[in-house]
This record gives C-alpha cells, sequence and structure tokens, in this order.
C-alpha cells in the first residue's frame, strides 16, 4: 500500500513558549497509508490541531518534516493544497450566503472549472442531503447540517487527502452518526481521510488510531489490536451495596484495579473466569446483591487510559 | 409528595411564544440519586434546568425542588441548590482560593465556618497548593474541578450539571464523576444533562429528550435491554457496499455505517453465520462480526427513528 502522509520527527513550539516547556507537538512521526481512515485521538489540548494544521500547510512546524501525496508541506505547498481537502474546527463559511452559494464560492477558490461545477455540486448536495436547502442562508443551518455543508466545501475539488479537525465535537448524536455514514463513503471512493476527535468510542469506527497526548504520540494502530496488545482482560460487577463491591475488588486475589463507570465497576484481570468466580464467592459472602457479573470488551477508553497511566508512572 | 425524592415534576411545560421548548415532563430524582439529561441541542435540556433552579417559571405543569414549588418559591429552592454551568462562571483574574472565597461570600457562609470549608473543598477537588494560582493558568480539568468546588460550597442537598465535563480528558473526567458518586453516596442528588452518551454511562437513571418531550426514563441497563434486535459489530471491506447489499435482506432490521465499521441489527443471535454468509457470497471481505451491547447511542438513534416514524404516520393520517 502506499504512503499518503508521513511525518518525521515533527516539533513545534508556538512564539512565547520558552525551551524547558514542552511543545504544543513533540516529535510526532504519523504515516497515514492511502485510503485509510486514520483517527487522531486525544483530549483537549493534546496537539491535535497543531500536527493538523502543518499538515494542511497553514502552519509551518519548528522542525521535522512532513509530506502528504509525496509533496513537502514546507517547500511545495502549493502542490499539497491542490490534493487536499481541509475542514478546520470553526469551518469558515460564510453566514449571510447560501448552501449553493457556499458551494459556488469554495469552488471557484479551489479553481474547479466552471463547466464542471454544476454537475460537481449536484452530486456533493445529493451525497450530503443538502439538495432541498440549496437557498437557505448557511447562517440558518442547524449545527449538524452545516457542518455537513463545511464536508461538502472540503470534497469540492475531490482532494486525495481529507483533513477534519473535530468535525463531531458540539454536534448531536443523530447528526454525529450521519457523519459518520458520509465519512464511509468518502474512504470508499479511496479518499485518504485523517480525523481528529476527543470521543474514544469514535477511534473505534477508524482502521487505523494514533493515541495523542501531551503532544506525544502514545501508540498507533489498528482498534482492534490495540485493544488486544493491553496486558489485562475487564470483567463487569454491578452489585449492591456500593461501598461493599468496592472493598471486595479492592482486595480480590487477581484484580490488577478497577475503575468506575457509573454504578458499575470494570476490573482488570489476568484471567476472567477465575476471577469472575472469586467475585463472586467474594460478594456473596459478603452479603452483596450482585445484578451484572460478566466479562466485558477493553475499549479504546481503557487503552487510552492504561497508555496515559504508564506514561505518568514514568514521569 | 414523597419527602425521599428531590425533585418532583409533572406535566412540566414552558412556552415561548408559540414554541413549546419543554412539553409536559414528569419524572422523580430520589434523595441520593444521579440523573442524566441526555438529548441534543435545543431538544429543551437547559430550559428544564432553569425551570428546575427557579430561574424560569413554567407555563403550565409543576417542579417541587428538595420540597420547594419552583413557580411560587424560587427564592428558597435558589439558596439550597448547586449550580454548575457549561462556561463554569469562575473569575479567571482571580486565584484559587479568592474564588472559593468569593462563592462562600455569596451564599452567606457564616465568617468562621469558611475557612474550614474552603480546606475541605481544596482537598477534595486536589487544589492543594494551588490556592495562590490564577484561575486562569489551570487546565481544563482542574478549572472543573474547582468549578465543582464553587457550587458545592454551601453544602447543597441538590446539585445542577449543565455539561460538566465537556472538553475534558478521559482520566480527568473519570475522577470528576468519582467526587459526584462519593456526594450522592452522602445523600447530594445530582441533575446531569449533556449530549454526550457515553457520560451518560455514570448516570443511575437517564431521561431522554427530543424535540421537547421525554421520549424514554429508565436506568442505563435497562434502557440498552429494551432495544430490540441484537447488534453485530461487522468490521469488513467496502462497508458502504455492504451496506447496499444488507439492505434488502429481510433478517436485517436495521444498520449504519461508521466510519470502517458497520452496524447490522437482526433479531436473533443465530444469524450471525447467515449474515457472514450473504456478505462472503457477495465478495465482500469480513475481518470480524461481533455481537456487541448497543451504546446508549445505539438506544436514543433508535428511539428518535421511532419517533420520527410515528410523527411521520401521524401527519399522513
Amino acid at each position: 500500500m502506499s504512503i499518503a502522509i508521513e511525518s518525521l520527527q515533527l516539533i513545534k513550539r508556538y512564539p512565547g513558549q520558552k525551551k524547558e516547556d514542552r511543545p504544543a507537538i513533540d516529535t510526532i512521526d504519523l504515516t497515514v497509508e492511502s485510503g485509510q481512515l486514520h483517527g487522531l485521538v486525544g483530549p483537549d489540548g493534546a496537539g491535535k490541531t497543531t500536527l493538523l494544521r502543518i499538515l494542511a500547510t497553514v502552519m509551518e512546524p519548528t522542525s521535522g518534516s512532513a509530506r502528504l501525496a509525496g509533496f513537502d508541506v514546507i517547500k511545495q505547498s502549493e502542490q499539497v493544497r491542490a490534493r487536499l481537502g481541509y475542514m478546520p474546527q470553526a469551518f469558515s463559511l460564510y453566514p449571510d450566503l447560501s448552501v449553493m452559494e457556499n458551494l459556488r464560492f469554495f469552488a471557484d477558490m479551489n479553481g474547479v472549472p466552471r463547466g464542471k461545477q454544476k454537475e460537481h455540486i449536484e452530486e456533493l448536495l445529493e451525497f450530503a442531503r443538502l439538495t432541498e436547502f440549496t437557498s437557505r442562508r448557511s447562517e440558518n443551518l442547524s449545527g449538524g447540517m452545516r457542518k455537513k455543508l463545511a464536508l461538502a466545501c472540503a470534497l469540492i475539488h475531490e482532494p486525495e487527502i481529507l483533513l477534519l479537525d473535530e468535525p463531531t465535537t458540539g454536534v448531536d448524536p443523530v447528526s454525529r452518526r450521519e457523519l459518520w455514514q458520509l465519512l464511509a463513503k468518502v474512504i470508499e471512493r479511496g479518499v485518504t481521510v485523517v480525523v481528529s476527535t476527543p470521543y474514544m468510542d469514535e477511534a473505534e469506527r477508524c482502521n487505523v488510531v494514533s493515541i495523542i497526548y501531551q503532544g506525544r504520540m502514545l501508540t498507533t494502530g489498528a482498534p482492534v489490536e490495540l485493544e488486544r496488545q493491553m496486558p489485562f482482560k475487564l470483567i463487569e460487577v454491578k452489585a449492591k451495596p456500593r461501598g461493599t463491591l468496592r472493598q471486595v475488588a479492592d482486595k480480590a486475589e487477581g484484580v490488577i484495579g478497577w475503575r468506575a463507570v457509573g454504578d458499575r465497576l470494570r476490573l482488570s484481570v489476568n484471567n476472567p473466569i477465575d476471577a469472575q468466580a472469586r467475585i463472586e464467592s467474594d460478594l456473596k459472602n459478603a452479603g452483596a446483591e450482585i445484578s451484572i457479573l460478566r466479562e466485558a470488551r477493553v475499549m479504546m477508553e481503557d487503552v487510552f487510559i492504561h497508555l496515559v497511566e504508564q506514561q505518568e508512572k514514568q514521569a | 409528595m414523597s419527602p425521599e425524592n428531590s425533585v418532583h415534576a409533572t406535566h412540566l411545560t414552558r412556552k415561548f411564544g408559540d414554541f413549546v421548548a419543554v412539553d409536559q415532563i414528569s419524572f422523580d430524582i430520589p434523595k441520593g440519586e444521579i440523573f442524566g439529561l441526555l438529548g441534543p441541542n435545543g431538544a429543551g435540556k437547559t430550559t428544564t434546568i432553569r425551570m428546575l433552579c427557579g430561574i424560569l417559571t413554567p407555563t403550565s405543569g409543576q417542579a417541587h425542588v428538595l420540597g420547594f414549588d419552583v413557580a411560587r418559591q424560587a427564592e428558597q429552592v435558589k439558596q439550597r441548590i448547586g449550580y454548575m454551568s457549561q462556561k463554569f462562571s469562575l473569575y479567571n483574574d482571580l486565584t484559587v482560593a479568592e474564588n472559593l472565597g468569593f462563592y462562600a461570600n455569596l451564599y452567606g457562609i457564616p465568617r468562621e465556618k469558611v475557612k474550614p470549608r474552603m480546606t475541605e473543598l481544596i482537598e477534595m477537588a486536589g487544589l492543594r497548593g494551588h490556592e495562590r494560582q490564577l484561575t486562569g493558568d489551570l487546565s481544563g480539568a482542574w478549572r472543573q474541578r474547582l468549578a465543582l468546588a464553587c457550587a458545592i460550597v454551601h453544602e447543597p442537598p441538590m446539585l445542577f450539571l449543565d455539561e460538566p465535563t465537556a472538553g475534558v480528558d478521559p482520566v480527568s473526567r473519570r475522577e470528576f464523576w468519582e467526587m459526584i458518586y462519593t456526594m450522592a453516596g452522602r445523600g447530594v442528588s445530582v441533575l446531569a444533562t449533556t449530549h454526550y452518551m457515553d457520560e451518560a454511562e455514570f448516570c443511575n437513571v437517564i431521561g431522554m429528550m427530543y424535540r421537547s418531550r421525554l421520549i424514554a426514563l429508565n436506568d442505563p441497563d435497562s434502557l440498552k435491554d429494551a432495544m430490540q434486535g441484537v447488534l453485530f459489530e461487522v468490521d469488513c471491506h467496502e462497508p458502504v457496499r455492504a451496506e447496499q447489499i444488507l439492505k434488502d435482506f429481510p433478517a436485517v432490521q436495521d444498520m449504519a455505517a461508521h466510519g470502517v465499521i458497520l452496524h447490522v441489527i437482526m433479531s436473533d443471535e443465530s444469524e450471525k453465520a447467515l449474515l457472514e454468509k450473504v456478505l462472503q457470497d457477495n465478495g465482500i471481505v469480513v475481518d470480524r462480526i461481533e455481537h456487541v451491547l448497543p451504546s446508549l447511542e445505539d438506544v436514543f438513534v433508535s428511539l428518535v427513528d421511532q419517533e420520527n416514524r410515528l410523527r411521520v404516520r401521524a401527519e399522513i393520517e
């Protein structure tokens, strides 16, 4: 498979940042294969936006290099831009222009020939299910529709690579779902997509995920692989009283650690079958009433928390 | 009303002109319970919170908070609740200790009690050693914990949280919810709004709001159990083409592509083999099919679909 994006030792320090301060992004090596949906996952302030801005040629790195579609982001930024669609977090749609006018504007700006524009725009309107709303001013669109229009504008010149900065932040669940359905279609057309998100559950929807934390890349891999690589299994328990459950979890043999999610506990264990049997008997002996006891799947959030804890132990 | 209920709302309604922002919602929050109000922007969550805090008068219906009528006893309600808004109303140019001191004065904490209470809160929020730091210099997670400390300076038995963990990383978020659970364990009742479905997993009971109405009310597990069908997560090549193929397949109740993953709802777990065969017969490379529990987002989206279908049917008739 060919490489669509590659960065080497990318570092960005903002003006005013001192030498001893942690850079906004810190020696990032990123490789994205063509045609993949690649997720950049991390909390606010992790460096996702900075990384995407450098890849989008909006900002230069302090050191290191990056290539998109074979072109250097600093020396060949024009060639990169011609092959790239970029949707920043606060997308600059023109609020006083209609859906159609916005699309035409972005088509002109990206040098889409007039002859091709009509067919292209029609297709994108259908793709984003905005055909009925062509004359509506973009300020009067719902949040979800605005995001879809922004996505359509970023795709207007048929880019090979699409960079999306938190497209689903602040979007309601129904629209969020729709956006991920649209991304599936974009991928199926052969476009390489890099999408950043603070939501761990969205990471599971990507081919490959890079977890970014405090400017560093903690890991990269297919979600299922990252989940499998964790040195523990999980069991999920819900029992009353809650205090008893915690005492049992603290003392039980074979339990590496636990975390509370609502009124359930997720216990990391080596052997889920043995652990379930032990927890069950310990809880019963303590007089607790068990309502859930089962093996649970390791999720991206468990991966993230484990990696961050490892990182903190080292520091 | 039962004295154990911190919130008791019946047919609570608020109109703005012709627009019904909150439409006859009824629910109770028992003492010590964490209630999550979920829904997209504009569903009516904030209007509901404002009525319960005594800021906005209901158009019709009733609500009691801690035994006080929100319409007629708004002052009593306001004095007894804690409210943490989305925008964390902290003063950035004040230090951590000064912000806490400000709220202690605002709530009329007696002078001799201010110091021990502040020490306690700083301890709870993990802010010891940062008392003299400017609030504007704190990270998002720390500001959030400070905002919580400020909201509970007067030890309210009822706490309203408006999207409390937006933009906070998962580790800090868990710590935050641990604090909430500790308070609930001491009998504090909590109402939290969110449009993040994963955050709702932390609540004992969930009310899902959509188009001004409460469309579901139950605990997270029961909501998931009540969802019809079995959810399969399909990891395959060409998910969009797979979706096209499965569209005409009668055993499939519903499905949605999520990036490279396809979610397929069928009636029974035994249909997994069938699903795999249909896809393979059509030349789709299948890497993995797994029976997964629905997320609260799955539940919400399915309820919304159901609502919209009913509405369309009603409009046709």
